[in-house]
């Protein structure tokens, strides 16, 4: 809480609008973390069996096959690109799904707007939140994998930071779809022709190399690569210079995501 | 911190849990205002102020041109039919609904550029029920508690003070979507009511709720009005109007017709007594030519047709039963429009 933030010494409030106050975002959030309470069994559940699922089938399937993928052994490849999907759902889902229920069908939204918040802070609120639950819950392919034998290195310690941020921009994009969708139909339409397509074409199972010309261009703009690319590169020990790029680009996406969401959605919520 | 750190407050009085019993008007000390101490920026000002508010949408103007002010202390009604503009500018008073022109102040704060300071301010219980339907009653109140920025130590005791409020000690740890419909809405209000606002919005507070229900919430808001907090409330019930409001002011098409203490309404606009003629459509017809040929005012009430002024009338008026005047006369005559 920022105590006395809106007070001055003589008690007077201030009258300067403050943007982005951490008690605004606080009380947001404490509502998700409330509700986080009562689903964090089932969303731990589904977090850790599907990377187990794709472990076992590419591992005990495919992975009979084909002992690497462009030299990296099958279960360091698909436990690290299992990551980079545990991330994408667990931050796109969650930003479209809760923002359009919480606006348009239980008018959560619209309470807390009432309340000293605004659409800014609102929005950073829950897309933060989402994120740190990505952060966290990427990691849970990586402890998966281990079992399966996948070796610890100190540069998994940076997965969570690289699913956060990640996280953050795929939550915004979630928001902003949530702010552009007439019904909830709609997103289907964005899981199956952006979210699908985005989430193989990521080098997560398959080298993007392998792609033809064309995709492999397109490729370099889904964000889910250079977040792949990261978690590879921190999680197998080799972290170089490229990765200040693939780190730019998911900063870029999170910045931009994030502005386009409370543009949008701001305008729907504010009439 | 909001206004409460500048605002001292007297202490609630133990008499909070006749709350929801029934009428305690005069007696009940639920709410606190905030006693001005010349540092709060509406001191001596009126607590809302709209001069020539226009809200469009689209084609359609949802207010046109409204003006209206709210002294500090008063419960205000807003009354109107559906599609009056009673909503539309209830949510330009919080900055959710923004105004296409005009100049909007709500305790001191200029809107929409002041509006979160108005906000920490004010609370506000909204005509659809927008709780969270998975949450308890006590997390509720704990999360808007954050949101209203009540300060770590006091929280606890605030949502313990809301839920006595509502008369919900007894359901704090029920989830919300069990919850009967009227205990739904009490906890609306204590959810505005959570950081003892020095102005309340109630927007069609009891609309859809049965008698009872609906009693307990009007000793509710009888309640703050008593403790001097300032309340705004928008309705289409004239009852509701007539019962608590000190001032009534009568909106249709997006403008207000008429504001007064509600008798003064009345006296005004519908004289002290209505004649009210029986009969078959055809005797009816007969005393409404008749009453419109002697330039007196009268309109279809039911079965019945009533003449307003009747103690103006002479030997000439047709037989009927007299009344007392009331406000949905008053109503009528001023906008020609019936309501419920």
């Amino acid at each position: 809480m920022s105590t006395g933030a809106a007070a001055t010494p003589a008690g007077e409030p201030l009258r300067r609008v403050r943007r982005l106050e951490p008690a605004a975002l606080a009380g947001v959030m404490s509502r998700d973390v409330v509700i986080f309470g009562r689903y964090w069994k089932a969303t731990t559940f589904s977090s850790v069996m599907q990377p187990t699922i794709y472990l076992l089938a590419f591992g005990l399937g495919f992975g009979t096959l084909v002992k690497t993928i462009g030299h990296i052994k099958t279960v360091q490849y698909i436990g690290t690109g299992t990551v980079a999907t545990a991330v994408l759902f667990s931050s796109a889902f969650p930003g479209m799904f809760n923002t359009f229920v919480r606006w348009q069908f239980q008018r959560t939204y619209d309470a807390m707007l009432a309340a000293p918040v605004d659409v800014e802070e609102l929005i950073t609120a829950e897309v933060l939140w989402i994120a740190l639950r990505a952060g966290v819950y990427g990691l849970a392919p990586l402890v998966v994998a281990m079992a399966f034998g996948l070796q610890p290195e100190a540069g998994m310690l940076l997965v969570p930071l690289i699913g956060f941020l990640t996280g953050f921009g795929f939550a915004a994009f979630g928001v902003l779809i949530a702010a552009v969708a007439k019904t909830i139909d709609n997103f289907n339409y964005v899981t199956s022709a952006v979210l699908t397509p985005m989430f193989l074409v990521a080098g997560t199972f398959f080298p993007v190399s392998t792609l033809p010309d064309g995709v492999r261009t397109v490729a370099q703009f889904n964000p889910l690569y250079h977040c792949v690319q990261l978690v590879r590169d921190a999680s197998l020990g080799g972290l170089g210079s490229a990765d200040l790029g693939h780190a730019g680009v998911l900063l870029g996406f999170a910045l931009l995501m994030w502005r386009l969401a409370i543009w949008r959605l701001g305008k729907r919520l504010i009439d | 911190m909001g206004a409460r750190e500048h605002s001292p407050h007297p202490e609630p009085s133990a008499e909070l849990a006749l709350l929801g019993a029934g009428a305690c008007r005069h007696r009940v000390s639920a709410m606190s205002v905030a006693d001005s101490d010349g540092a709060s920026p509406a001191a001596g000002e009126g607590a809302i102020s709209l001069r020539k508010v226009v809200k469009r949408f689209g084609h359609i103007v949802a207010v046109d041109g409204l003006d209206l002010e709210v002294q500090s202390g008063v419960c205000f009604g807003l009354l109107g039919p559906n599609g009056a503009g009673k909503s539309t500018t209830m949510r330009m008073l919080t900055a959710q609904t923004l105004a296409d022109s005009g100049e909007i102040a709500v305790l001191g704060y200029e809107l929409p550029r002041e509006s979160k300071q108005a906000r920490m301010e004010m609370g506000v219980v909204p005509q659809l029920d927008n709780l969270d339907v998975e949450l308890t009653c006590r997390q509720i109140l704990t999360v808007f508690a954050r949101l209203y920025r009540v300060p770590g130590a006091q929280r606890a005791a605030a949502v313990e003070k809301a839920l006595e409020l509502a008369n919900l000690k007894g359901r704090a740890d029920t989830i919300v979507r069990e919850l009967s419909g009227g205990m739904r809405r009490r906890l609306l209000v204590a959810r505005g009511l959570i950081h003892r606002p020095r102005l309340v919005l109630l927007d069609e507070p009891t609309v859809g709720l049965d008698p009872q229900v609906r009693q307990e919430l009007w000793t509710l808001i009888d309640a703050l009005r008593v403790e001097g907090v300032t309340v705004l409330m928008s309705t289409h019930y004239i009852e509701e109007a007539e019962r608590l409001a000190d001032v009534v002011a009568v909106m249709s098409h997006g403008r207000i017709v008429a504001q007064d203490a509600p008798a003064r309404l009345v006296k005004a606009y519908a004289g002290e007594r209505v004649l009210e003629v029986y009969g078959p459509p055809a005797r009816l017809a007969e005393a409404s030519e008749h009453a419109a040929r002697r330039g007196w005012q009268s309109r279809r009430s039911g079965p019945a047709l009533a003449i307003m002024r009747a103690e103006t009338l002479d030997g000439d008026a047709p037989e009927g039963v007299l009344r007392p005047a009331n406000l949905e006369d008053a109503f009528v005559a001023l906008t020609g429009e019936e309501i419920e």
